[in-house]
């Protein structure tokens, strides 16, 4: 596409959400024409869309060609220029935000919806997440062809998929669960001390036909090991929920994993560039579950730069910070940087965590020895980074 | 902490944290207690803290309140108490929902809410009625509107964004609401992270005990951020601050201030 071009020429990044945005302008029933004829999933939730759909379209690819907003343009302006761009794809993944997938799914009539988990992200844009699931849930209610593989751990994607026609529940062994620490039908306070959390007005996570444990995923009766080359339990997870949408789809669960062991990076996350005297390693985190994930990948003998903005596209309230357990940090050397490097310098105080306020990231950067970096930014700090260290200026 | 499980969803909780941590500073021992839904709440806190949560939540945490008298009872007598947003609301007389249901507060405050139009979402500043507080900043983001009775002033005068949403008979329009004991308002950010005057505040109010000052470096950069300066920023994009400040919270024997040879040096931001 001549726009798509000209925005990657521009430095307006990827060029998707211009062409996207261009293609909406002079054809409203573009997405749903794109999407016609094709085999489309859809992979929403707050955290983990982007890994997952590129596992997920990895999987795809070992079966038929696929097409797949691999840049992470997850409005449906981005859903547009991947189908536009891959015109023969007899697939698609595509990740949608979650405000969003409502309007894309009814679009696009999608044969799977990937649900992975709802919590708090961007209060001020996205209202309550309460809200949001019952969006979500009518949305669901609305397509009886389609199936839906949802997180049986996620009390709020529990709420919000049960009512839907075709369900494949999948547990991803959750880690972070204080945003639905109440009973997401009833407000009711949530029994979560047992391993199947249930509630008193009856809403309790169902049995899951796949479960994400020790390296593998399980599913009725057979074990098939999932060799990831991206860290985390978290992402042993994305990839099970990736297997058991493929499945949907016939792709078998040994070829799926295969293909996902491929891996290395997501969209710039994970991935380790040389930029200067440092080796960094940029990680993206933008809310209390994705960072509750993202302590435990951090290298202690690793000097860590935090990157935090409060765009409209990160959410303009950083109140979030204080929801992070940032006392668990056990980094050789911790700088604050971003737009609201103060912001989060005064939460590492209130921690007791000794660091470095630095607004330019490239500049703590440079303040550091020599050596190992891990960075972790949410996400427009994490997009400026990639352009800024990618292109190689400091 | 009240219903941190329930009413958790502004991440409010760091108001605990942020007490807690400027107590200890002063020398001053605490402990935080998360009084969770299964717990009976002891009516012997010295503070207490509500925040901020969803309809549902606040509906349920109303009626569990209401069911402990002692604690009702402290929060009127003897405790301070800080409750933000829904925690704020349920304190009062009454609240409605969208749909035009009328739920019971605590009743501790003459402060009545109602539903609003339009949800308020955004920074505020208002002028703290406390002497010697000074000015406040948060953000915003509920429908309530709210009405004080009379004899209640509220925390705060707005001068930016909403809070209460209702003027008085002058035409002046406050957030919140505030008696010798309790504080309401409708700041998260925490409220206590961007205001550490109110922190200190709280602080006096519970032990008796002055609060020395704290040096912050970053604090003080956080309200250059959010409060206006000689150069007014639009809305919603608050002033940026380039210089640069080191914290080594290990030699400072508890009291934080910028102590490295890198504090106050400006780093040139990158295009």
């Amino acid at each position: 596409m001549a726009t798509a071009r000209l925005s990657q020429r521009v430095g307006a990044g990827g060029g998707s959400i211009i062409g996207g945005r261009v293609t909406l302008a002079l054809d409203p029933g573009a997405l749903r024409r794109l999407a016609s004829g094709r085999e489309i999933v859809l992979v929403s939730g707050t955290n983990g869309k982007t890994t997952t759909s590129h596992l997920l379209a990895a999987a795809m690819r070992s079966t038929g060609s696929v097409a797949h907003n691999a840049s992470g343009s997850n409005m449906p302006d981005g859903a547009v220029a991947a189908l536009a761009q891959d015109r023969d794809a007899r697939f698609a993944v595509i990740e949608v935000d979650e405000l969003y997938l409502a309007v894309v799914a009814d679009a696009v009539d999608p044969a799977v919806i990937v649900l992975l988990n709802l919590s708090r992200d961007q209060l001020d844009r996205g209202a309550e997440v309460r809200s949001v699931a019952a969006a979500l849930s009518a949305a669901l209610i609305r397509r009886p062809r389609m199936t839906v593989v949802a997180n049986a751990d996620d009390p709020m994607v529990v709420w919000a998929a049960a009512p839907a026609h075709r369900v494949t529940w999948v547990s991803v062994g959750s880690g972070w669960s204080s945003d639905t620490m109440t009973c997401p039908r009833c407000g009711r306070s949530l029994d979560t001390t047992v391993k199947r959390w249930q509630c008193g007005c009856g809403l309790a996570r169902p049995t899951a036909s796949w479960t994400a444990r020790d390296g593998a995923v399980h599913t009725t009766g057979r074990r098939v090991a999932v060799r990831l080359r991206l860290p985390g339990a978290f992402n042993l997870g994305n990839a099970v929920m990736a297997i058991a949408a493929a499945a949907e789809l016939g792709v078998d669960p040994h070829q799926a994993a295969a293909a996902l062991a491929e891996i290395e990076q997501i969209a710039g996350r994970y991935k380790i560039i040389r930029h200067g005297r440092h080796e960094v390693r940029l990680l993206l985190a933008k809310n209390p579950a994705g960072w509750a994930e993202t302590i435990g990948l951090l290298d202690e003998a690793k000097a860590l730069l935090v990157v935090v903005n409060a765009r409209d596209a990160d959410g303009r309230d950083t109140s979030w910070l204080w929801d992070v357990g940032f006392e668990d940090l056990r980094s050789a050397a911790v700088m604050a940087c971003g737009e609201r490097a103060a912001d989060l310098g005064l939460r590492l105080s209130y921690a007791d965590i000794p660091h470095t306020t630095v607004e330019d990231p490239l500049a703590a950067l440079d303040l550091l020895p020599p050596g190992k970096v891990d960075i972790v930014a949410n996400y427009t700090a994490f997009h400026q980074l990639r352009r800024r260290i990618g292109r190689g200026i400091g | 902490m009240l219903l941190p499980d329930v009413l958790g969803t502004y991440s409010d909780a760091g108001n605990a944290l942020i007490l807690a941590q400027r107590a200890r500073w002063r020398g001053v021992r605490t402990r935080v207690l998360d009084i969770t839904a299964t717990t009976v709440p002891p009516a012997s806190c010295d503070i207490y803290l509500l925040g901020g949560g969803e309809d549902g939540a606040q509906v349920f945490a109303a009626d569990w309140l209401a069911r402990y008298p002692a604690l009702r009872h402290a929060m009127s007598t003897t405790a301070v108490t800080l409750a933000v947003c829904a925690g704020l609301q349920i304190l009062g007389q009454s609240m409605s929902d969208r749909t035009g249901h009328t739920y019971s507060g605590l009743g501790l405050l003459d402060f009545t809410t109602i539903a609003g139009r339009r949800r308020a979402v955004g920074e505020v500043l208002s002028t703290c009625t406390i002497p010697g507080v000074g000015q406040l900043t948060g953000f915003e983001n509920h429908q309530g509107i709210s009405t004080t009775g009379d004899d209640l002033p509220p925390l705060g005068w707005v001068t930016r964004g909403v809070g209460n949403g209702t003027a008085d008979r002058s035409g002046h329009r406050g957030d919140g609401a505030c008696t010798g004991r309790i504080i309401g308002t409708y700041l998260h950010g925490p409220v206590l992270a961007r205001n550490p005057a109110l922190a200190d505040h709280i602080l006096k109010q519970a032990t008796g005990q002055p609060m020395p000052p704290l040096d912050l470096p970053d604090q003080r950069a956080v309200r250059r951020t959010y409060l206006p300066t000689r150069h007014p920023t639009s809305r919603g994009t608050p002033a940026t601050d380039a210089r640069i400040s080191s914290v080594d919270v290990s030699q400072h024997r508890g009291v934080v201030d910028s102590g490295s040879d890198l504090a106050g040096k400006t780093i040139r931001r990158a295009p």
